[in-house]
């Protein structure tokens, strides 16, 4: 008999992994320097594990491809609190991973009355959209809008949003971010989570025996329970009126802040403290009437539509994934910034015998299970379904490493690539390249209602076109 | 791979739209004769009217089919909707909000709500009525009567009311302290059958929890059950005063109308929604439809105090009761052509003065059995131009003419 099983990367692993071997699992590459994301079991013949994000395990296992996976319960019930008929049950705590969600707010803006009673929209933002939902329609919030996001959430209140969930060991660190603790949502605990089908149907006891007997005291046998709070009071914002003429800017944190400095450089632009060793989400720069924030690019698009921010340095493939969501949607390209060059391609494995997405489409029309494409960009996924009609599909929404997740658990990748070798080296093919990205300028391309305004992100924009055309 | 229908959907076959269409029509025969007219609101509305209304649990907004729209950026939500009410009461107050009208509005639409299990239906269909503007006795009975009277035309006639009064039971539940939300949750328990959840309140407020266990444990028939609460509790529970005077006016009403009710309090289940008098009805023993007063829906969207009731009809319960023996076209009163293209005329002619008569024609269908049809009718171009066989005798007549085609089938 096989045994799958899902394993998380990241913040458990190093918890997981002595617990496992104590169970003689026999994983022995499941470790924090290991370069595979397959794993084979040196002592149990038909187990197979591979090794995902934190978040991509719950639907993993929901949607069978892996009988047994250990994840946070924040993961768990971010699954569970949206699809509450997912196919997973929660078997075990482990005892370890520490930690919880919290909802948050900015201390000392807020005065009198509740959130329920407020009229205006309350902006929720976080990693969590699901849990943000559900915290709304908890509070019984009359209108909201739900941020969902990449990360750094911590950078949005009070100017963009009212509440933000964060995942933290402890909740001091959310005072130490400058923020209010609103209260708990769920805790993170690392949990054990099981396929319901396979829970029902496969002998799976050889697995759970073994690692039962290694779970400490401290795990406990515990079925699912929301700890959303059941209101909050004293959050209603009063911020001071908002300065129309001043350009809010978008800048990207993680390994594009080098980039997005050299060119600033380059234009003249000071910027303080980016990148920054404190994590600094806002940085001071020399342009007047210009206000910085350090954020994740995938959100950019969004944020900038939403009337957020008015600029913003990111991606065109995330302004493309957003465009394939929204097409009205009011964010444009103002200018390329010709660093950071991918192309996205559509991907299957060297054994699919095909070689175009025309031919993909003939191929899947013999099928007989629904062709499950697998990306990190969900919408451009969604759309290259829809434009290349091949038929029942199910988008598996990733975040990174997707390259493992071909053949077992994909038939379809949309994906960047800058050279193709990652690609290779897990013999995969390109089927299609859907477009180049480069990093770029974004912006709303709404007719700006402040001239002043409007004129600091022409000369922006045009400082920054000049520079380019000078630099190497 | 072979296509489905969505899990938790359902088609209508051909006999089931034949009972939806027969519980339509009734309904809106009826509706016609006490002067509601029919509006139709979209299936897809902001998910904010749902949440604004504040009359839809948490637990029941979880389960809305809610999506971001292809212009959804500002992270609001659209849903398909969850209940028909609400959009008609959003309707009045974007139409005629502005004047203080009354306004009798009746629907029939659909509407969706996940169920998890997926055997149950997630897409529902009923035909109701909204009253807005009165707020009186007269208005309940009028909603009653209206819902009996449509009820009655779809040829069901065992029907039975349960009548019971949010007001009243929250009037019992506030004077023990609980606050809106655990009223609700209480009071879905005890009707779950969880006495234990009112224990620990006894011993703070006997009275209150004796003039609910009383409520719940006694049908009453007659408003003398309700003139006895009133002796016994109203001066203790001076909550429950105003709403015990109304729901003895309505039933005097309901009463003098001479219809079959049953005061039962346990039939408010899920009553948040109301403020007022509710109702449930039953036909055959099975509930099919029922409604209420909610005074305070209009308010919260439009800011102005408007009464208000309403009624639900359930659509799916109602076609499967339901008798439709009569609206069947008999294999006799069918006529299938077989045409010559040269003398389409002369057949146009013959099949008009058919269908007409109430026949059902068909053309172009050479070697449909027999028994699918009454009579089969060839039409050339030379003599004779009608050829009319009846499936039944086997017997074959000539025809010169289309209207002496006709006079030989002679439908009707």
């Amino acid at each position: 008999m096989t045994f799958r099983i899902a394993l998380p990367k990241g913040r458990l692993l190093s918890q997981i992994a002595p617990l496992l071997e104590k169970a003689g699992w026999g994983l022995d590459d499941y470790n924090e320097k290991t370069r595979v994301y397959r794993l084979k079991s040196s002592t149990m013949s038909g187990l197979a594990a591979k090794m995902f994000q934190e978040k991509d395990i719950p639907i993993q296992v929901a949607v069978g491809n892996y009988d047994i996976g250990i994840c946070g319960l924040d993961w768990f019930s971010e699954q569970m609190v949206k699809f509450p008929s997912s196919s997973i049950v929660k078997l075990r705590e482990l005892g370890f991973g520490e930690g919880s969600v919290y909802a948050a707010t900015t201390p000392g803006s807020f005065t009198g009355g509740t959130l329920s009673a407020r009229g205006e929209v309350v902006r929720i933002a976080g990693e969590y959209p699901n849990l943000a939902e559900a915290l709304a329609l908890r509070l019984r919030l009359r209108r909201f809008a739900v941020y969902p996001l990449w990360g750094s959430a911590e950078a949005y209140p009070p100017e963009n949003a009212e509440i933000v969930l964060l995942s933290r060991k402890d909740p001091k660190e959310i005072e130490s971010l400058g923020l209010q603790l609103l209260g708990k949502i769920v805790e993170s605990r690392a949990c054990l989570i099981v396929n319901k089908e396979s829970l029902r149907s496969k002998d799976l006891s050889p697995l759970l025996a073994s690692l039962n007997s290694v779970i400490g005291d401290a795990a406990s046998i515990e079925f699912f329970t929301s700890s959303l709070p059941g209101s909050i009071t004293q959050v209603q914002a009063d911020l001071p009126p908002a300065d129309l003429s001043v350009v809010r800017l978008a800048l990207p944190d993680g390994h594009q802040q080098t980039h997005v400095r050299r060119i600033l450089d380059a234009a003249g632009i000071n910027i303080d403290d980016y990148p920054s060793s404190t994590g600094n989400r806002r940085p001071n720069i020399s342009l007047d009437g210009f206000f910085i924030k350090v954020i994740r690019p995938q959100d950019m698009p969004l944020q900038i539509s939403n009337g957020n921010f008015d600029l913003a340095i990111t991606g065109r493939d995330w302004l493309i994934d957003h465009h394939h969501q929204f097409p009205q949607s009011p964010v444009g390209e103002l200018l390329d910034l010709k660093y950071g060059k991918v192309r996205i391609v559509a991907v299957v494995a060297n054994e699919v015998p095909v070689n175009t997405s025309e031919e993909l489409q003939k191929f899947r029309k013999k099928a007989g299970s629904p062709c499950r494409i697998a990306a990190e960009y969900v919408n451009i996924a969604d759309n290259y379904a829809r434009v290349n009609q091949l038929g029942a599909c199910r988008i598996i929404p990733t975040w990174g490493a997707t390259e493992a997740f071909i053949p077992e658990d994909a038939d379809v990748l949309i994906e960047n690539t800058e050279t193709g070798s990652t690609l290779v080296k897990n013999n995969l093919k390109i089927i299609e390249t859907l477009f180049e990205s480069t990093a770029c300028v974004i912006g709303n391309t709404r007719l700006r209602e402040n001239r002043i305004q409007g004129e600091r992100i022409s000369a922006f924009v045009a400082r920054l076109k000049q520079t380019m055309e000078t630099m190497p | 791979m072979q296509i489905q229908r969505c899990k938790g959907c359902r088609d209508l076959t051909r006999e089931e739209m034949l009972r939806f269409r027969s519980v339509e029509t009734a309904f809106q025969d009826v509706s016609r004769c006490y002067g509601y007219y029919e509006v139709r609101t979209p299936t897809l509305e902001y998910l904010h009217l749902f949440t604004s209304a504040g009359t839809l649990t948490p637990g029941m907004l979880r389960r809305v089919y809610s999506f971001l729209d292809w212009d959804g950026w500002s992270g609001e939500r659209v849903v398909l909707k969850p209940d028909a009410t609400i959009p008609v009461v959003r309707l009045y107050t974007e139409t005629m909000g502005s004047e203080a009208s009354t306004a009798r509005f009746s629907y029939v639409t659909n509407s969706f709500i996940f169920e998890e299990t997926g055997i149950k239906p997630r897409e529902r269909w009923q035909c109701g009525a909204e009253l807005i503007g009165p707020g009186s006795a007269l208005a309940d009975a009028e909603l009653v009567s209206f819902a009996c009277d449509a009820v009655k035309k779809m040829g069901l006639n065992r029907l039975e009311l349960k009548l019971s009064h949010a007001g009243l039971i929250r009037g019992i539940l506030s004077s023990l302290g609980l606050s809106h939300a655990e009223q609700n949750d209480i009071f879905d328990r005890i009707l779950d059958g969880n006495m234990t959840a009112l224990d620990s309140l006894e011993a703070e407020k006997p009275q209150a929890v004796e003039a609910l266990k009383l409520l719940l444990g006694t049908k009453g028939t007659s408003s003398g059950f309700l003139k006895n609460m009133r002796a016994l509790f109203a001066a203790g529970i001076p909550e429950i005063q105003s709403s015990l005077e109304e729901f003895i006016a309505t039933i005097d009403v309901v009463e003098a109308m001479g219809l079959n009710y049953e005061i039962d309090f346990t039939s408010g289940k899920g009553f948040e929604y109301y403020t007022g008098f509710i109702f449930r009805l039953f036909a055959e023993g099975v509930n099919v439809g029922g409604g209420g007063r909610y005074d305070r829906l209009v308010g919260m969207m439009s800011g102005k105090d408007v009464p208000a009731g309403g009624f639900a009809l359930y659509i799916d319960r109602l076609a499967a009761l339901i008798n439709i023996d009569g609206l069947y076209i008999g294999v006799s009163q069918r006529v299938s052509m077989d045409i010559e293209p040269a003398v389409m005329k002369d057949a146009t002619e013959a099949a008009d003065l058919l269908r007409r008569a109430g026949c059902v024609v068909t053309f172009a269908a050479p070697g449909q059995p027999d028994e699918e049809c009454g009579w089969k009718v060839t039409v050339r171009s030379g003599v004779p131009r009608f050829n009319v066989f009846n499936c039944g005798k086997r017997e074959t007549s000539e025809c010169e003419s289309a209207i002496e085609a006709f006079a030989t089938i002679g439908c009707g």
